[in-house]
């Protein structure tokens, strides 16, 4: 493996890349994200933000209490997302556990989503607190049941006591798993690495060893994808794109319940990536309550008055 | 002259149970019936309207899950709080209306008294609306009234605190939230109506105050899908067509009232549900 010739695997090349990144100006990083939050984007531009945005919706349920009926239903919510207006575009991949992806796969094909993948959280989601074995086992199971997309979360352990290489190492394994059967969507856990100069690091430890995608949080850890982390996450992948010509995608999750949450989202990923990341292929959003919200509000503008959660399913 | 500069009351919304200013940012002047400015109060728009019908959607299911008991005692509430502030409504009335003092006094009376006229009824509506119905068959047939959930009203132009009153009142004491809009030139008496509802115990987003025009907000009152019922006691005649067409897309209820005591109006907010329980041997 080259890394893309940025390191050459060993402990030490990791530790000196990662060392010369230069730090993250925390004031700076918030006030970007506040200003940016206070954009306004209306009309027709809300209209095709509100599209692009469930376009970019990874549709989750990640509950103890999931049953198959549950993660089937979420899956024809998930291609028909408003059964009444099939203008609505179908959301970029559902996600589940690992023991639903078959489940979800097949419900799918059943009901003629062949094109929307399902992503599976992997690797002892979400503490990720399990032998290296299991691990592997768990993202080989998901992607023979059908999960095209894998979810895997780092060893925040290993990271924060400072063993890179370990969090490295694991992370090239399950790419190798994962292989070109299956994307690989590497969550940081922002919310438990403490500071933005370790969520810099992360993204390009993660970028390094083979990630397709990074992604904020597991989603059972607040704070979450938090506007200043999503920013500095959006400039790892710009700049890692200005080395290395390889475009690496984000995905922000947990605590995106509104509309206005996901077009702000979207304004960063404009202003901070550029708008090549305004697409379901570099940008995903985690989410499972935005979605009636996104529905509701396309409803408003459809229909020219304020829409009702009674219209729209229950999750 | 002491020199001591008066602090002026910042009149703002009510909603959820905070006094945020109006999302727009826009205000307009309110003043007194000799044309004297008194304040400036919020301009709310359609936002603000549809964020306190978000706060009232939350608040129902619990507000209605209260016991009739709780939900009677609560409303007492609000008229033991009126009460003790009397003068400074009754103060607050003449200088936007002109009505003289006695008058303005006895509107706040009147207001007191209403409040625990309709507090009373909170326990006394399923004897009075609901029913049990001979059905052929083994069955127990109980018919009980039930709150609707979010209504939205539109307050009278006149009689700041009593018209103001008596459009909310019935429409809570059942398990109802509201979402009111104050008269539209006299709001000043329905903003500070917030202030005594704010220290009664009624749960945040029960009753969400708004001022500003009747004719920019009453059309988003009548078309919006979360809105189940909705007074239009306030407004013009010649307006009701309009706004009742406007509703007809989530069949509103939408109702107007002239008396201030009158159990139709708790009533008029109100379904009916229907049990069919088997009766065992």
């Amino acid at each position: 493996m080259s890394f893309y010739g940025l390191v050459d695997g060993s402990d030490s090349s990791l530790r000196n890349y990662l060392k010369q990144l230069p730090g993250v100006d925390q004031v700076g990083a918030e006030a970007r994200a506040a200003m940016l939050a206070t954009r306004s984007i209306k009309t027709t531009s809300k209209a095709w933000a509100i599209d692009t945005a469930i376009s970019m919706v990874d549709l989750t349920t990640l509950e103890g209490a999931d049953t198959p009926g549950k993660v089937q239903a979420l899956c024809s919510k998930a291609f028909r997302p408003d059964p009444t207006d099939l203008t609505v575009p179908h959301v970029g991949a559902v996600c589940v556990y690992n023991d639903m992806v078959g489940i979800a796969r097949q419900h799918l094909d059943s009901i003629g989503a062949l094109q929307l993948p399902v992503a599976a959280v992997s690797t002892a989601f979400p503490s990720g607190r399990a032998s290296m074995a299991v691990k592997l086992q768990d993202t080989e199971d998901a992607i023979v049941a059908g999960a095209a997309e894998i979810d895997m979360v780092i060893d925040r352990g290993a990271f924060l006591s400072g063993r890179l290489i370990e969090v490295f190492e694991e992370i090239v394994a399950i790419r190798e798993v994962c292989g070109d059967r299956a994307h690989l969507k590497v969550i940081l856990e922002t919310g438990e690495l403490v500071t933005l100069d370790n969520v810099r690091k992360a993204s390009y430890l993660a970028m390094l060893a083979g990630a397709d995608f990074i992604k904020t949080s597991t989603g059972k850890v607040a704070p979450a994808a938090t506007a200043p982390v999503v920013l500095v996450m959006l400039e790892a992948v710009r700049d890692f794109y200005d080395l290395t010509k390889v475009r690496i995608g984000v995905k922000p999750a947990g605590g995106i319940r509104t509309t206005k949450d996901a077009i702000k989202q979207l304004v960063l990923v404009n202003e901070t990536a550029g708008p090549e990341w305004l697409n379901p292929s570099l940008f995903r959003i985690g989410a499972s309550a935005l979605l009636n919200d996104l529905l509701m509000q396309r409803m408003k503008m459809s229909d020219g008055y304020y829409a009702s959660p009674n219209y729209v399913t229950i999750d | 002259m002491s020199g001591r500069l008066e602090v002026m009351k910042t009149y703002k919304l009510y909603i959820n149970g905070a006094f945020p200013r109006t999302e727009s940012g826009r205000s307009y002047e309110i003043t007194s019936n000799k044309g004297e400015f008194l304040a400036n109060a919020c301009l709310a728009s359609r936002k603000d309207l549809r964020d306190a019908v978000v706060a009232a959607r939350a608040a129902q299911p619990g507000w209605a899950k209260a016991t009739a008991f709780n939900r009677g005692q609560i409303m007492y509430r609000i008229a033991e709080m009126l009460e003790g502030r009397s003068d400074q409504f009754a103060q607050e009335i003449s200088l936007q209306t002109g009505a003289s003092a006695k008058e303005s006094l006895q509107e706040v009376s009147d207001s007191v008294d209403l409040l625990v006229w309709y507090a009373g009824w909170s326990d006394k509506l399923p004897s009075l609306a609901g029913s049990t119905n001979p059905v052929s068959g083994p069955f127990y047939n109980f018919t009980v009234p039930e709150a609707l959930g979010v209504v939205g009203a539109i307050a009278p132009i006149d009689k700041p605190l009593l018209g103001f009153v008596a459009t909310v009142a019935p429409i809570l004491v059942s398990g109802n939230t509201a979402v009111a809009l104050a008269s539209s030139t006299a709001p000043l008496s329905a903003i500070s109506f917030a202030e005594v509802v704010a220290t009664s115990d009624l749960p945040n987003g029960v009753l969400n105050i708004l001022s500003g025009q009747q004719s920019e907000l009453a059309p988003w009152f009548a078309s919006h899908m979360d809105i189940d019922g909705l007074d239009i006691s306030g407004l013009p005649i010649d307006q009701h067509g309009a706004i009742k067409e406007a509703g007809v897309e989530n069949l509103k209820r939408i109702s107007a009232f002239t008396k201030t005591t009158e159990p139709g109006r708790i009533l008029a907010f109100m379904e009916a549900k229907t049990v069919w329980h088997p009766i065992g041997n």
